[in-house]
């Protein structure tokens, strides 16, 4: 890396927005689009004009620059459309913020939506990624379920000590769920519901699966030095990593499922760009892609917030509760919002904010300091991870 | 002197009993055994590829340089299938293929013109495949009779096992079975004309002939592969033919696998060669619009001929399917509610033809730098980076095991779950895979495996072929 210090306290965000995530049936992308947006405005004291530089981050629901400025009538700024499958939205975010840390704009916009439901289909579309179709089928829970089983065989963990450990985690999402008025579920849900919820893909159920639906997420971000200028608390951009892996796994035999190699990189290199040294420690609240309850409590590892193979001991004894020493998922994560695939990676980054303002609400946890957000887009033999820090 | 010099054969895994048709229709005749069911990813192409490479078994594909694939049901009216074998047998681009169609002799046309090929010098290796997935309309006797099957035989001089001794043909243009170019399902006349004017008039007279012409009596012959509609029908036959039923006809697998078409003679005819003894007279005999008869006789190379799955094999091996639905389901006999999943929306011709060598015949790369293999090929390596350094590597011979799987309840399948395994090969590489032809509750971490060609979707009249795993069949 040129320098090791990267992005850091070189951007801040100024305003965001965040719609209900849901089955909005009676809403269109561009309705998503348009509340999250002026949410944002508001939050930023700002009005469209101000806005020099705009970045969409959708995985299927926008293909151009139109896809914002139609709805939003951006008048002839600049607009890109960011795809990273799952990464989408926090690749958006991370492009506005080169933008404004290069110093050719002083305010760009990001905004992440998916509007999924209207397809009428179970789950989302396999990717059908060969042109001569030569593949397996497979779903992504089909896909995880092989990173829980081995994960069970590799740490010892029986089947039912394993779905227990995983289960806990969506017990855990839900609840923060209920604290928050923008999730889509708000329920309560117990461990033995969880545990005997209809199989999707053994061993996940269908407690440990994201739902799938509809939302938008919208930042503004401009020069970190002229932040104060908006608003007397802005956060601050740390770090923005990507890391892609050349899906190895497909090919592989050394790969084994029990960790992502590119959500480790992603987190190495994002916290030396925060000057982060400890991450256990010095992470005071986590967004995670818990598309799926194992892959939660796998990236914890990746993440360096637990020992490998270890995750076990701090999921059971609460460490990443709302009331635990790093609360993971504390608007109720992918379980409770579903996951519009280009929305959640700025959803993420929309409680982070909230949090270090201290307008968490229900949800708020005692002095956050930084935030971290994390998205995984694909399977666990072929992924794009990013890994975004942001504090105060 | 042209000969059988290798066999092969295939049945599928999955049997349907006749009591659970006569059930499902509430039918007051009770018709025993069972019937072999082709899977809902195979049909005649798959199953002849599994037959050929039963038969090309520690064989070099190049030893081939024609291929015939003969059926009734091609998944085909007009695209060569023949070709489709090859590709998937990985045989020469310079291959002769050709296919025979449309009638239940066309199997032994195929063995007779490969034959002649051979003899007369314009052939050295001739590979013949044979398979049938014929259906009878529902609630019908021919629904009850039909089985799924495939043989192949490699015809060559070289290391001939059976040589061919005599042969005899007559044709008879009529309609006792028959299906046009607009019937899914075989039509057939009043059973006592195809019994009286058809069967029992042509074959015992051609038999006669053959072995008339070959100088040999009905009691020469150890072994006669007679292609039969039913056993009762056989047994009429053996008595005029002067054969004994118990000692000198092959079982025509009526309660085993059902009747296979114009696959069954040359089944018969393997399953007789299993157990052959050098030195036999033996008899394979179609019929359908005629009478195809060849007289051969085993060598000593006969028993040298091992490690075939063959008939035996295949028909220890097998699942009893759940109903009578499943097999109207798998069949496509009956529309049923689509699951809410996306349907396929796209296959691109160019690619399929690009990825031919990998798609078809599963062939890889092998990295020459680092000696990794990867599957499908790459122009830059996964383990080491070197770029544009590779060598064909065949995976379809290798040892393989299941390093992880799971069974997967949302992906759209005929016959969910959908299981999908990581298989890693013996010597490297790894293949994630979906596999079929299992009992969910019996998969496991490093269970082994084996590679089976199957048709994985159809899409605007496109067949597409790829591979799945499956337990070790047998």
């Amino acid at each position: 890396m040129a320098s090791v210090k990267g992005i850091r306290d070189k951007v801040a965000i100024i305003g965001m927005g965040c719609t209900k995530f849901g089955e909005h049936w009676d809403k269109s992308k561009n309705d998503l689009i348009f509340e999250a947006t002026k949410e944002a405005l508001e939050d930023a004291k700002m009005e469209t004009k101000d806005i020099e530089a705009a970045w969409a981050g959708t995985w299927v629901s926008g293909f151009d620059g139109r896809c914002l400025a139609d709805p939003l009538k951006l008048q002839y700024i600049p607009v890109t459309r960011v795809e990273n499958a799952c990464a989408s939205g926090s690749d958006a975010f991370r492009n506005a913020c080169y933008a404004v840390a290069s110093g050719a704009y002083d305010v760009c916009l990001a905004v992440g939506f998916e509007k999924l439901k209207d397809s009428g289909y179970s789950g989302l579309p396999d990717q059908q990624s060969l042109p001569s179709n030569r593949y397996p089928d497979r779903t992504a829970p089909g896909m995880f379920a092989l990173m829980a089983t081995t994960y069970f065989s590799k740490y010892k963990l029986s089947p039912e000590e394993g779905k227990r450990m995983i289960g806990m985690v969506s017990v855990k999402s839900h609840h923060n769920g209920t604290l928050n008025p923008k999730a889509h579920l708000r329920r309560e849900v117990t461990i033995e519901q969880v545990m005997n919820a209809p199989i999707v893909a053994w061993p996940l159920g269908l407690f440990d699966c994201c739902g799938v639906s509809d939302g938008s997420a919208a930042a503004i971000v401009v020069p970190a030095d002229k932040a104060k200028n908006y608003r007397p608390d802005p956060v601050y951009v740390k770090a923005l990593q990507i890391s892609v892996c050349p899906s190895e796994g497909e090919l592989r035999a050394d790969y084994d499922f029990t960790q992502v190699k590119a959500t480790t990189r992603a987190g190495e290199m994002a916290y030396a760009e925060a000057g982060v040294k400890n991450p256990r420690k010095e992470i005071s609240m986590a967004e995670l892609h818990d598309c799926f309850s194992i892959t939660e409590a796998v990236t914890c590892e990746d993440l360096q917030f637990s020992p490998r193979g270890k995750v076990k001991d701090d999921i059971e004894s609460g460490f990443f509760d709302l009331t635990g020493g790093l609360p993971v998922q504390p608007d109720g994560g992918l379980k409770s919002f579903g996951h519009p695939i280009g929305a959640s990676g700025v959803r993420m980054l929309y409680e982070m904010y909230l949090q270090l303002q201290g307008r968490a609400d229900k949800r708020q946890l005692k002095n956050p300091k930084l935030g971290l957000t994390h998205n995984l887009g694909g399977i666990p033999v072929s992924n794009t991870v990013s890994v975004l820090i942001i504090g105060l | 002197m042209a000969g059988i010099s290798s066999y092969g054969a295939y049945i599928p895994l999955h049997r349907l009993s006749r009591p659970d048709i006569q059930k499902a229709w509430a039918s007051m005749i009770p018709i025993p055994g069972e019937k072999a069911v082709a899977g809902y990813d195979e049909d005649s192409i798959t199953m002849a590829v599994a037959a050929g490479r039963d038969c090309l078994t520690g064989i070099d594909p190049r030893k081939v340089d024609r291929l015939y694939f003969a059926s009734t049901t091609s998944p085909y009216r007009e695209k060569q299938a023949a070709s489709v074998v090859a590709g998937a047998l990985a045989l020469g681009k310079d291959t002769l293929t050709m296919d025979f169609s449309g009638s239940l002799r066309a199997a032994t046309n195929a063995l007779r013109a490969a034959l002649d090929a051979v003899e007369a010098g314009a052939a050295k290796g001739v590979m013949v495949t044979c398979a049938d997935t014929r259906l009878g309309a529902p609630n019908g006797d021919k629904e009850m009779a039909f089985g799924d099957g495939a043989a192949a035989l490699l015809i060559s001089k070289t290391d001939a096992a059976v040589d061919i001794v005599g042969s005899h043909s007559v044709y008879q243009e009529f309609h006792d079975v028959w299906r046009s170019d607009r019937d899914t399902f075989v039509r057939s006349w009043e059973e006592r004309f195809i019994r009286e004017a058809g069967y029992m008039r042509l074959v015992p007279a051609a038999v006669g002939a053959a072995l008339k012409k070959s100088k040999l009596a009905p009691g020469d012959i150890a072994k006669a592969a007679i292609y039969a509609p039913d056993p009762r029908l056989l047994g009429m036959a053996a008595g005029k033919m002067g054969f004994d039923p118990m000692a000198q006809l092959q079982d025509p697998m009526y309660m085993s696998v059902g009747n296979t078409g114009s696959a069954l003679a040359l089944m018969m005819l393997v399953a007789a060669l299993e157990d052959a003894a050098p030195g036999q007279n033996l008899l394979c005999v179609s019929y359908g619009d005629g009478c195809d008869v060849l007289v051969l006789k085993t060598n000593d190379r006969v028993e040298k001929i091992k490690d075939r799955r063959a008939i035996k094999r295949h028909l220890a091996s097998k699942k009893m399917m759940p109903g009578y639905l499943k097999y109207v389901q798998w069949r496509g006999l009956m529309e049923t509610e689509p699951p809410p999943r996306p349907p396929i929306n796209h296959i691109s011709v160019p690619a399929l033809w690009r990825d031919m060598d990998w798609g078809l015949a599963l062939h890889g790369v092998k990295c020459k730098k680092c000696g990794t293999p990867q599957y499908p090929p790459q122009r830059v390596c996964v383990m080491c980076q070197a770029q544009d350094n590779f060598e064909p590597y065949n995976f379809t011979d290798k040892k393989a095991k299941v390093s992880s799987f799971s069974h997967d309840n949302l992906a759209a399948s005929i016959d969910p779950p959908t299981t999908i395994a990581a298989v890693d090969f013996d010597g490297g590489g790894r293949i994630i895979f979906n596999m079929v032809d299992r009992d969910p509750q019996d998969v496991k971490t490093g269970m082994p495996v084996e590679v089976s060609f199957r048709q994985v979707h159809f899409f605007e009249g496109i067949h597409n072929y790829w591979w799945k795993c499956t337990p070790i069949r047998c």
